[in-house]
């Protein structure tokens, strides 16, 4: 016996949609590629190998601990890769295999399944892992590689500062910086991984809006947010406003963390106050606090604050009251 | 036979079924506080417990001196008096303890255990159950604190009962962990590692009393909040649960 679709009535929701948690994730991770090949380019085969540690320990992990916890098993979702995958982008080139591990471990088991696994957890558990991984080592985690020195001989290349940290002793000392704009833009610099090739990271970005995986509003807000006080900061200098945004983990944070669907807000209102809070922190600890870096800080504090922006930006539904003056009647 | 039967039953409560810190949070600030390593960990529970055991003998004695409306100022000026003692002793003896408690060995005078001890235990209860009671509460919080600070202390700084020689008075510095020592976990030894411990082993804590047929020490809600009155989540709360009503 078979149906006509268009005749079967049936109990709502009517419009179904084909994606599923799978497919999403799966978005996500085309969307990484360009830069996963930009930064096994630039920072060499053990960017490759730090990636692959990290994916599988996320797996393994998120495997063995729902396993534990007697739940069914959500590997096939493929959110542990994309949470590897993120980490791994923002862990330095010569961190030891072991502190990969650990921060995966942290990411997986302490972020995200303690608090009862994918769509549960309090933080993205990527910068989870990389702020438990930044307080418990911070010379591994700030050891800064130059981009294209590897060899085969010496896998780690050779050090050098962060770009982000020598602008800022730039606008202090009135020295220049080292890397060119070009360099900045298609990630010939120092930095975490993952994060140094912006335009990768761009069209990874446009891939996920033209797929509809993410909206726009919170990338542009956040990156607006900082480029505009970065304007005021850097007086009027547009050089400095380019480097601060192409500099750091802006670009991997505002395009692929900040976005992440269980730790930011679900409507409009609230996703711009969520990404302007996040730029704002950005640019403040950058600009005043004594990590070069804010990014990944700015944004797990608005993760923490998310509920509440929810709360405040509740759709009112048409036709009903304002609430507090029911309770007020009562 | 019943009298020594229940006086082992209130020495022993406090240990696991009850312990002030794993299943009565109580003492949070100086447990979080001085758990950053063993030595000053012991040095913490131990003044603690003596001030414990002597504020609850005294309070105890006192009961039915004091009256009802001035209680809290009572036990206070006795507690106060105690922490003044046993501060001024580790002055005298163990300057080194003086140094790694700091502020938090006055603070022992608003310590919520020894004042939740003598409210719930000292004010209804007999000089030596309250002695007994205070012991196995001091017990409990130093081997707490011991436990929760030598998690911290191996995997956030690779050592184990370092600095214990200015305590005890000889020279033995510890132990050091290989391989943690050369690359310790910081944030084991800051705050925010400070509290995930606490609350694993809390949460293993739970589950031996659990084990045992005692409840969770669970969150009663917003009754249970001295907060409750003022708090703004509370409202959202209510408001939802109202609309959940009103929708059925």
């Amino acid at each position: 016996m078979t149906y006509d679709k268009n005749l079967v009535v049936s109990a709502s929701p009517h419009d179904r949609t084909v994606k599923s948690v799978r497919s999403i994730m799966l978005d996500v991770i085309i969307a990484l590629i360009p830069a996963l090949i930009a930064s096994v380019v630039f920072f060499g085969p053990r960017a490759l190998i730090i990636e692959a540690v990290a994916v599988g320990s996320c797996v393994l992990a998120e495997y063995i601990s729902r396993k534990i916890m007697k739940r069914s098993s959500t590997i096939g979702d493929l959110s542990a890769v994309i949470t590897g995958l993120l980490l791994a982008f923002n862990l330095p080139v010569t961190i030891p295999i072991w502190m990969v591990v650990i921060g995966s471990i942290v990411a997986i088991v302490v972020v995200k399944q303690m608090f009862g696994g994918i769509g549960q957890n309090f933080v993205n558990p990527a910068i989870g892992g990389r702020i438990v991984l930044l307080a418990s080592f911070p010379t591994a985690m700030s050891a800064w590689t130059k981009p294209m020195s590897w060899s085969m001989s010496n896998l780690s290349g050779v050090t050098s500062a962060s770009p982000l940290a020598s602008i800022h002793e730039m606008t202090a000392d009135g020295g220049s910086v080292d890397v060119s704009l070009l360099d900045m833009l298609i990630g010939n610099r120092a930095g975490c991984i993952g994060e140094t090739c912006a335009i990768a990271l761009l069209i990874g970005g446009i891939y996920l809006v033209a797929r509809k995986v993410i909206k726009p509003t919170i990338p542009l807000c956040y990156i607006g947010t900082v480029a505009v006080i970065m304007l005021i900061a850097g007086k009027g200098s547009l050089s400095f406003v380019a480097y601060e945004l192409l500099g750091g983990g802006l670009m991997l944070g505002a395009i692929f963390m900040a976005t992440d669907y269980t730790t930011s807000p679900i409507t409009f209102k609230g996703k711009i106050i969520f990404a302007v809070g996040c730029g704002i922190l950005t640019s403040l600890i950058r600009l005043f606090g004594n990590l070069p870096e804010g990014v990944s800080y700015s944004i797990i504090i608005m993760n923490i604050l998310v509920p509440l922006i929810e709360n405040i930006t509740l759709p009112k539904p048409f036709g009903t009251k304002k609430e507090k003056k029911e309770a007020d009647k009562v | 036979m019943a009298e020594k039967k229940s006086l082992r039953k209130e020495f022993s409560k406090g240990i696991i079924l009850e312990n002030p810190v794993l299943r009565l949070v109580l003492g949070t600030c100086p447990t979080l506080a001085t758990t950053t390593s063993v030595s000053s960990a012991i040095g913490m529970g131990i003044s603690a417990s003596i001030v414990l055991i002597c504020s609850n003998i005294v309070i105890s004695a006192l009961r039915k001196v004091i009256p009802q409306k001035v209680r809290i100022p009572a036990y206070i000026v006795i507690i106060a008096s105690f922490v003044t003692i046993v501060q001024m002793l580790v002055k005298a003896f163990v300057p080194v303890l003086d140094e790694q408690l700091g502020v938090y060995l006055p603070l022992i005078v608003v310590n919520c255990i020894i004042l939740g001890r003598a409210e719930a235990f000292a004010s209804k209860n007999g000089v030596l159950a309250s002695a007994v009671d205070g012991l196995g509460m001091g017990i409990g919080f130093t081997a707490a604190l011991f436990l929760i600070s030598s998690i911290r202390e191996i995997l956030g700084a690779g050592t184990f009962l370092s600095g214990i020689g200015g305590l005890i008075g000889n020279d033995f510095d510890g132990f050091s962990v290989p391989f943690l020592n050369d690359n310790p976990m910081l944030i084991f030894v800051l705050a925010p590692g400070g509290f995930f411990v606490f609350g694993i082993v809390m949460a293993l804590a739970n589950k031996i009393a659990e084990s045992k047929g005692k409840p969770k020490a669970e969150l009663k809600g917003c009754e249970a909040c001295p907060m409750a009155a003022s708090c703004s989540i509370r409202e959202t709360q209510d408001s939802c649960d109202n609309k959940k009503e009103a929708d059925k």
